[in-house]
């Protein structure tokens, strides 16, 4: 019989590609042979558009970045702010901020994980189970700053303003409840036998191999390679903070959907440390929304749900940035596709896609 | 381990689930039984079957809906602009601070207005919300308070002309403020979805010298200018 290799196209739109991406895989019967990440669908060009705008009014454009973590694109861009113009923040609002953003990563790995096992196909059970959870942390978004998903929360100097009563409120009670949900999230799936037929062994990356692809975040941690740029280069305050750095082993499927539900517990613990730690004060150092920084460059960086998301400004003198180029975690994250996809079944194909967690509008730009 | 442990654990957990109380909310409208409906007219279930059968038939059959009002926290940035125009003095900080440039404001000359300095009067404040990021940094930027962000999010239009809110809409619109940046709101407990705001009150201080105030104005021609 005679066989040849077939090429496909999936998507751009494909369901579980996770935003407008494309991938043209040639297929020899079940088996990737080549594979071409198309992307660029998504391009807004924000990088340009950043430089025909005030700094403060770019922070609306970052929440359109990772629109899953709007806070962790904030706050990496106001840190670079704050290094360019030597902007100190009041303790107040760096909590505050470190709340905010360890919620979103709460929020986020929560879409990560949902997603993953929606590709699987545990049909919208554990994303629903996920998502009502998360629904608790857009509601307290919307106390903190009024939106839920386009943040724009945090200024230059600080966060816009203090938290309200109920904040709080709501907030223990979320960190109280949640330990005992994510056990029952642990035992709903981690223990089953078709989720580990599915990911153990499957898209497996080697350490060394993500290290030269300069791929961060949970990726890198499930190799093996306990790096996170809130204990070794920390931001913000979290040297006072005590917390760990869950890593994996084998830099599979599964240590990758392991290793985001272990996050969530860090964050929660994270987050409990800042509500006891944190007291009354300023919460922003300055209320200007105009400034003039001095001629020079600056790059601010924080460990965003997906990885290392840094900004890099260059100001001429004027009141916007010269230029911002945004190192972006999931385009770094994606361009390891090829190695992981190379060898493996169409079936694993999504799966090892979603265990990645690309964000498109953060790819794209 | 036996094989099927964890699958039978995990159906454990949606059975625990399923009769957990839902936290879906219907929107925009959500069905509603016999009972919520003899609830409502304040009689027993039975004589509601009675009175009005063919209501009851409706309703067991899951045909009859109510509308649901979804409130939203006092700072939800909204749409549908609340603007206080004893308050505006069009200086227009919010059109430049505006990252997209989409508040469009048009101001005269005027001696009619008494104010420090030089006094305008506004002639155009349109704002083109199908553009709008509801970023709130026009608010932010507003010097005298004057411009609030509003609760509305129903606004669904089929023509984009019809997106831009003029400034008749919004000298005409209830004065529903949201409390976003505006802490003397916060303070007052004030919440949007319950009541209205008068220009006297949401300011940041009572603005006693306001020269639009009409009890100190003395100006004959104040009503007139206000209701214009």
């Amino acid at each position: 019989m005679k066989t040849e290799a077939i090429t496909v196209n999936i998507g751009p739109q494909h369901p579980s590609t996770h935003g407008v991406f494309r991938l043209r895989v040639t297929f020899d019967g079940e088996v990737i042979q080549d594979v071409e990440a198309v992307f660029g669908y998504l391009h807004r060009g924000s990088e340009k558009l950043a430089e025909e705008r005030t700094y403060t009014q770019v922070i609306t454009l970052t929440d359109r970045l990772d629109y899953v973590a709007s806070m962790t694109n904030n706050q990496a861009y106001v840190l670079a702010c704050e290094n360019l113009m030597d902007i100190e923040v009041p303790e107040r609002g760096q909590y505050l901020r470190m709340i905010a953003a360890e919620l979103q990563r709460i929020a986020s790995h929560f879409v990560a994980t949902g997603f993953l096992l929606q590709d699987l196909g545990a049909m919208a059970t554990p994303l629903m189970y996920g998502f009502r959870e998360r629904e608790r942390i857009l509601d307290m978004f919307e106390m903190l700053c009024g939106a839920r998903i386009t943040n724009t929360y945090m200024r230059i100097g600080g966060v816009f303003q203090d938290a309200p009563e109920e904040f709080w409120g709501s907030l223990r009670s979320f960190l109280d409840g949640m330990p005992g949900f994510l056990d029952e999230f642990d035992s709903l799936l981690r223990g089953n036998e078709i989720l580990l037929a599915r990911t153990k062994d499957i898209g497996v990356l080697e350490a060394s191999e993500a290290i030269n692809c300069s791929v961060t975040g949970p990726v890198l941690r499930s190799t093996g390679v306990a790096w996170d740029l809130r204990k070794v280069d920390p931001y913000e305050l979290y040297p006072r903070i005590k917390f760990d750095i869950p890593i994996g082993t084998n830099g599979d499927n599964y240590d990758r959907f392991v290793i985001r539900l272990a996050e969530i517990r860090q964050s929660i613990s994270i987050i409990d440390q800042c509500y006891e730690q944190i007291e009354a004060g300023p919460v922003r150092s300055t209320n200007e929304l105009l400034f003039y920084p001095k001629t020079g460059d600056a790059y601010g960086k924080v460990e965003a749900p997906k990885g290392e998301l840094g900004f890099y400004l260059v100001s001429d003198g004027g009141i916007a940035p010269y230029r911002c180029k945004i190192r972006s975690p999931s385009l770094i994250n994606l361009t390891m596709i090829k190695d992981l996809l190379i060898g493996s079944k169409l079936s694993d194909m999504i799966v090892t896609l979603g265990s990645i967690d690309i964000n498109m509008g953060e790819v794209d730009r | 381990m036996t094989y099927g442990l964890g699958l039978f654990k995990g159906m454990l957990v949606t059975l625990r689930n399923f009769f957990r109380p839902v936290v879906t909310v219907q929107y925009p409208d959500r069905r509603v039984g016999i009972f919520y409906l003899a609830k409502k007219a304040n009689i027993s279930v039975i004589r509601f079957l009675l009175e009005s059968p063919r209501e009851s038939v409706k309703s067991l059959l899951g045909l009859v809906r109510v509308p649901v009002y979804v409130e939203q926290n006092p700072r939800f940035r909204g749409e549908e602009f609340t603007w206080y125009e004893d308050r505006c003095t069009g200086c227009a900080s919010c059109a430049k601070y505006c990252p997209l440039g989409i508040i469009r404001i048009e101001t005269h000359e005027s001696g009619e207005y008494l104010q420090e300095g030089q006094s305008y009067f506004v002639d155009t404040f349109d704002i083109d919300i199908g553009r709008c990021m509801f970023c709130g940094i026009c608010v932010e930027a507003c010097p005298y308070d004057a411009l609030f962000m509003g609760t509305g999010f129903e606004r669904g239009r089929y023509q984009r002309s019809e997106l831009v809110i003029p400034i008749e809409e919004l000298k005409a619109a209830s004065k529903r403020p949201s409390t976003w940046f505006r802490p003397q709101l916060e303070s007052q407990k004030f919440d949007p979805w319950k009541s209205e705001a008068d220009w006297e009150t949401v300011g940041r201080e009572a603005y006693k010298w306001h020269p639009k105030r009409p009890a100190q104005s003395g100006n004959p021609n104040q009503e007139d200018q206000v209701k214009e």
